[in-house]
């Protein structure tokens, strides 16, 4: 046996050094395929919005009204929705989240409860956003409603309060997970000498922890709000598809992603569907602008 | 100053307890979304729901067995698409650490991340719906095909990251040519890592509806042909949930208990594996 390799082997090595080349070409092909990819998107959407970016201009960026049996079409109403909803969901997830990171970076690092506080946490991350709205609508709605009533607002239930309550749900996971990660980075030496001048817990967690961990935080919270700007189904289903500007926020709305999804299929005429497309470029830069703003700070914090 | 000690110390306790109630607040939400699906979905479950195509509104039985077929199909295309090109970017990412081309790819990957699922779906919807004149089950694979890349390239990159480079090295003083180096020993090393990256990417694509909206688009009937629309699981719940008729939402319920409960275990089930072999993801 041994002897046949050896004998072959002149044939073989040619075989074997074409298939090393080859296989480096690929790689190499392969990693030019994701930039191709990405500008691929980006110029499909430039491209497919010239329409209405002609005929448009840059008034349909604040323009009021989304009338398109009319041909009007404005997108304030969508970029306000999006901005209330997402801001709304941070803001009432951002206690949660931070006080999961604190736990479990700093509190109760280690042992079941944290590791059951943890899955939990990562399981929240893994349920498909369509039975988030399903659920929202079936239960959350009525129980807004109800709320509504009883504070005397016109009770619709679907809206940008509920929309941003889902939201809030699904986004915890993003900025606890991080923000537990940084809170992790912070030198154990700096809090051993807080605590030995004295300090509580507390005023640990104040004037050592925050502090160091300040810009880490805020870029868990710029990439969760990435996602809640570009979150769609479990939106669309609890925010009640209105074009109108909402006027508080139990009023029902729209928000970029959620007028895509319901009239990308409906878009009958050219302008239509390019004033839609125009929205979906917006959205993406947007959330990839925010994104990359995110894992820059995150990339200098942990290399520091 | 004793006052003032007491004082510190109550806030101390009061805000720890204060951080332990708003984190574990966080269970109440899930735990009670999955037992009211698990109470509302399970009594719709049996055998006549699994294995038949849904009936008209107003009839009675029938079932979810197309969106069913459709979304093991889709989410198979979507995976074998996927599989081979994300493991392979990941491959050239973590050999390649300093180039040109490694640093954009790196950042594309970042990018492509970060794309809200609906742009994908428009994106596809003209590279392959519009090309072709038809929607199709084979579209809303390429769609989900993106969405996985990124989450496969990252697991891949980093498990390979952790591989020790005397390894790569005794391969190659061996005399093996670099890509058996590379496929045969490296990768294998890495496996539980890389498998565990695709259980993910699975996992989160299999729930996603977005993205299929303008591609597989849904279909009543049972279709196998990737060619033509199809029906998936979550593409079924979103349109049956937004329907007004009762019939329908106990049908999205029980779809939603099978959908969720898939997906959970895969999680569960990723999990448990990188436990075991010790994987850092």
């Amino acid at each position: 046996m041994d002897d046949i390799k050896i004998v072959r082997k002149g044939k073989n090595s040619n075989g074997q050094i074409r298939a090393e080349s080859l296989f480096k070409r690929s790689l190499v092909v392969i990693g030019a395929a994701m930039v191709i990819l990405v500008f691929g998107i980006l110029l499909t959407l430039i491209i497919e919005s010239i329409p209405s970016i002609k005929s448009l201009g840059l008034k349909y960026l604040w323009g009021k009204t989304w009338d398109p049996v009319n041909n009007v079409y404005g997108a304030a109403p969508f970029l306000l929705g999006t901005v209330l909803t997402s801001f709304l969901a941070l803001i009432i997830s951002i206690p949660f989240s931070f006080a999961i990171a604190v736990y479990l970076g700093e509190y109760n690092p280690k042992g079941w409860l944290s590791n059951f506080l943890k899955n939990t946490v990562e399981l929240i991350a893994a349920v498909p956003s369509v039975i988030y709205g399903f659920w929202g609508l079936l239960v959350l709605v009525p129980l807004v409603r109800s709320m509504e009533l009883k504070l005397g607002i016109l009770p619709y239930g679907i809206g940008i309060f509920t929309a941003s309550l889902i939201l809030a749900i699904m986004i915890i996971p993003y900025a606890a997970s991080l923000g537990r990660e940084m809170i992790r980075l912070v030198p154990s030496p700096l809090k051993e000498a807080a605590y030995s001048l004295g300090a509580t817990r507390y005023e640990v967690l104040k004037n050592v922890i925050l502090p160091y961990t300040k810009s880490g935080l805020f870029a868990g919270i710029l990439l969760s709000l990435g996602r809640a700007l570009g979150e769609t189904m479990a939106v669309t289903m609890v925010i009640g598809n209105t074009s109108l500007i909402p006027t508080n926020i139990f009023a029902p709305g729209n928000t970029m992603a959620s007028v895509i999804a319901n009239e990308f299929t409906e878009a009958d005429h050219a302008v239509y569907l390019s004033a839609l497309i125009e929205l979906g470029l917006v959205l993406f830069l947007v959330t990839v602008v925010i994104n990359m703003i995110g894992k820059r700070i995150i990339k200098r914090f942990t290399n520091e | 100053m004793d006052v003032n000690v007491k004082y510190r110390v109550a806030k101390s306790k009061g805000m720890q307890w204060l951080i332990v109630f708003l984190a574990f607040l966080i269970t109440v939400p899930l735990i009670f979304i999955i037992l009211y699906i698990f109470r509302e979905g399970v009594t719709k479950i049996n055998w006549t729901f699994l294995t038949k195509i849904p009936k008209p509104v107003g009839e009675s039985g029938g079932g979810i067995v197309n969106a069913l077929i459709g979304s093991i199909l889709i989410v198979i295309t979507a995976a074998v698409m996927a599989i081979p090109l994300g493991i392979m970017c990941g491959i050239y990412l973590s050999e390649n650490k300093t180039s040109r081309l490694s640093y954009w790819s790196r950042l594309s990957v970042d990018v492509l991340q970060g794309v809200p699922s609906i742009v994908t779906g428009i994106v596809v919807y003209f590279w392959v719906v519009k090309p072709i004149g038809t929607f199709s089950a084979f579209s809303g694979s390429i769609a989900l095909a993106i969405m996985m890349l990124p989450i496969l390239i990252r697991s891949t990159e980093e498990t390979l990251k952790l591989i020790p480079f005397s390894l790569k090295e005794a391969g190659l003083a061996l005399g093996l040519p670099y890509h058996k180096v590379i496929l045969r020993v490296i990768l294998p090393c890495g496996i539980s890592g890389i498998l565990s990256g695709i259980m993910l990417s699975i996992a989160r694509i299999a729930g996603e509806t977005a993205p299929l909206l303008f591609t597989a688009f849904g279909n009543p009937f049972l279709s196998t042909n990737l060619g033509k629309p199809m029906q998936s699981l979550p593409l079924m719940i979103f349109n049956y949930a937004t329907s007004p008729y009762d019939d329908w939402h106990d049908m999205a319920w029980g779809a939603a208990l099978i959908l969720l409960f898939t997906v959970l275990l895969l999680n569960i089930i990723t999990k448990l594996t990188t436990k075991r072999w010790n994987v850092q993801l």
